[in-house]
């Protein structure tokens, strides 16, 4: 029971038991997904996700949602693309520039109308997330940027690797959750963003710059979002204006708050976040090998999130019960 | 402004700065702006005609109006349509009788907006997030029934937006009856001031012995019934049921809500307001396909137009809340 708890309050530890259980049970039945190879699978689903995650982990610390991350990743990807196509003698690594460049603006955008409007970041992100698909296609006329606009170079980070057979984006995916964690614990900037999120009204009273702190975070989760854009021409090595990033916020969301981010706000670790994306990412990997059609990936990433909202309501009731020593007031 | 200041207001002045009267003048500004694109336009039959192609999101959006007053949102309904319609479309298509397969529907929608409300109302979670999550859900599960193919539905079930009942399609009628039904709801019953209430202040809404979760689940309920209805509704226009069915969806109904004037904190707005938006979207976006700008193109006006709107009913309430 007690050790139950101790999981129960420990979200990482949670997860991680979660993660062990799942790929154990996976096992069981198909005895090939505990191979390297099927780790290999794993991780190559996963460094969008991680990026994308933990932009968005911020902005929910500081009780937002940025639901047009999809749209930024999508108009950053095509942007970058329609660089290398009509510039191909460009130096590609100019690419990121461009990618995370164009991400910072459209987050700054969304930050601004949350910030100086005063209006919900719900409506405003559903909005650009229209108004950002919308562009993809215009600045694109519709077409696709094909496999051989995308420097070779790009492409190969997603292949080559410089240890372990692990590809260059997965470091780099690993490198911004590593940044992430040391920006969130041991910055003020990154401090002030949770006690932001605790409590909006005592946060301003402390001398925390709310606006400055909010337009951050959605810069910082337009930033990443456009890095996981051109990471994306890396991985498939196509931009289409209509697939790429399509439905990535959801994926995103689920994954960070599954990994216990509290849709409260003022909560939330990048472990954990890390180790939700990592759930996500077995899940995603053992669906085709269990012979489960992809047409059910968009119904299970709904129910985690479902599951996810639902185990935070638990956990902070009990965090409630274990301070006060009593039941939850009504 | 002291208080005597404000009696003395004229009504014409008070009329002036309701948000109904900027989507009034906003729709006369874009039937002159359309029917200068193309002389046609101002054939009544014609928009009529298109007004089906938004008759079901129209509906959806008048009870959601409701949902967002009292303070909750909700952006599951686009894909509780695609769920029911793909339902009551593999029901009939594996044998069961029509009116039970209709019936599987419309159940079908109406326990969708039980599960949001119970996770909303009893568990206290966000209705925001809850409901991005049914969202994914929802239109995961129709993927999931109807996979990648089309489901036809029988030919007699098809194109009840073409049913001219005195001189106009069905569904428009039914949508004009909606609007007038619910907006003596809301605007004259005591059901529909307690609505008011606590969208405005729910914890003294409670405190005046408004049943708050009752009246919050009965409108999530409503919330569900009405998409399954608009689902099997669009159903009938398309012929046959995909799982994209009305995606996208949740964009037009907050949309029209949010262009109608309904003050997204809650407490404010009217199904007036959502009644002339439907009709300015549905007049602008069939000007935009007159003047041949391409959907992508709409569908950026369309995300700038929900910023703008909710930006102006901000600042007209800031200016007649003192």
């Amino acid at each position: 029971m007690n050790l139950l708890r101790t999981l129960l309050i420990r979200r990482e530890a949670g997860i991680f038991v979660m993660i062990v259980l799942f790929c154990l049970a996976v096992g069981v039945v198909k005895p090939q997904f505990l191979s390297l190879n099927s780790l290999r699978i794993i991780l190559l689903l996963v460094p969008l996700i991680l990026i994308g995650a933990m932009g968005q982990m911020l902005v929910l610390v500081a009780r937002h949602v940025d639901l047009s991350i999809g749209s930024i990743l999508g108009l950053s990807a095509m942007l970058t693309g329609m660089m290398f196509k009509f510039y191909p003698e460009i130096w590609w690594p100019l690419g990121f520039a461009l990618a995370i460049g164009t991400g910072t603006a459209l987050g700054l955008f969304n930050g601004v109308l949350v910030t100086y409007f005063r209006l919900p970041a719900i409506i405003v992100t559903l909005g650009t997330l229209n108004l950002y698909r919308g562009l993809t296609y215009i600045v694109s006329d519709a077409k696709q940027i094909d496999r051989q606009f995308v420097p070779s170079a790009l492409k190969s980070m997603s292949q080559t690797s410089p240890m372990f057979g692990i590809p260059w984006i997965i470091f780099m995916s690993l490198g911004i959750a590593a940044l992430t964690y040391v920006f969130v614990r041991h910055s003020q900037v990154g401090r002030q963003i949770f006690a932001l999120g605790s409590n909006p009204v005592a946060a301003p009273l402390r001398g925390i710059n709310a606006a400055r702190v909010t337009l951050l975070v959605f810069a910082l989760s337009g930033a990443l979002a456009g890095l996981a854009g051109i990471m994306y021409a890396s991985r498939w090595g196509f931009v289409n204006p209509s697939n790429t990033g399509n439905g990535f916020e959801f994926q995103v969301i689920a994954a960070v708050v599954i990994g216990g981010v509290s849709i409260n706000g003022g909560s939330g670790s990048v472990l954990g976040t890390v180790l939700g994306v990592l759930l996500l990412g077995c899940v995603a990997a053992a669906l085709p090998l269990l012979g489960i059609p992809g047409t059910t990936q968009s119904a299970i990433y709904g129910a985690v999130i479902l599951i996810a909202l639902l185990i935070d309501r638990s956990v902070r009731q009990q965090g409630i019960k274990s301070l006060t020593g009593r039941g939850v007031p009504a | 402004m002291s208080a005597r200041e404000t009696a003395v207001r004229p009504a014409w002045k008070i009329a002036l700065y309701r948000p109904e009267t900027m989507t009034f003048m906003l729709l006369v500004l874009a039937m002159f702006g359309a029917s200068a694109l193309s002389p046609y336009f101002l054939d009544i039959a014609y928009i009529l005609d298109s007004f089906t192609l938004s008759a079901e999101f129209a509906m959806v959006a008048l009870v959601l109006t409701m949902v967002i007053i009292c303070g909750e949102i909700d952006l599951s309904p686009a894909s509780n349509m695609a769920l029911s319609a793909c339902l009551f479309a593999w029901a009939q298509s594996s044998g069961i009788p029509m009116p039970i397969a209709i019936g599987i529907g419309l159940c079908a929608g109406v326990v969708m907006g039980l599960i949001n409300g119970l996770m909303v109302i009893t568990l206290q979670l966000p209705s925001i997030i809850v409901t991005i999550g049914t969202l994914t859900l929802y239109r995961g599960l129709a993927q999931v029934i109807a996979g990648d193919k089309s489901i036809r539905v029988p030919d007699w079930f098809i194109g009840i937006n073409n049913w001219i009942v005195l001189g106009t399609p069905f569904t428009v009628l039914l949508f004009a009856a909606l609007s007038l039904a619910l907006g003596l709801v809301l605007g004259t019953t005591v059901f529909g001031r307690q609505i008011y209430l606590i969208g405005t202040n729910e914890i003294a809404a409670t405190h005046a012995g408004i049943r708050t979760k009752r009246i919050k689940m009965s409108l999530f309920v409503a919330m569900g019934l009405a998409s399954s209805i608009a689902g099997l509704l669009t159903a009938s226009r398309l012929g046959s049921v995909r799982y994209d069915l009305g995606l996208g969806g949740e964009l037009q109904m907050v949309l029209m809500a949010m262009l109608g004037g309904t003050y997204i904190f809650g407490g404010r707005g009217t199904i007036l307001g959502t009644f002339l938006a439907a009709w300015l979207l549905v007049v602008a976006s069939t000007g935009m396909t007159v003047a041949n700008l391409l959907p992508a193109v709409q569908l950026t006006v369309l995300g700038i137009l929900l910023i703008v709107s909710i930006i102006a009913t901000n600042f007209i309430y800031s200016r007649t809340q003192r």
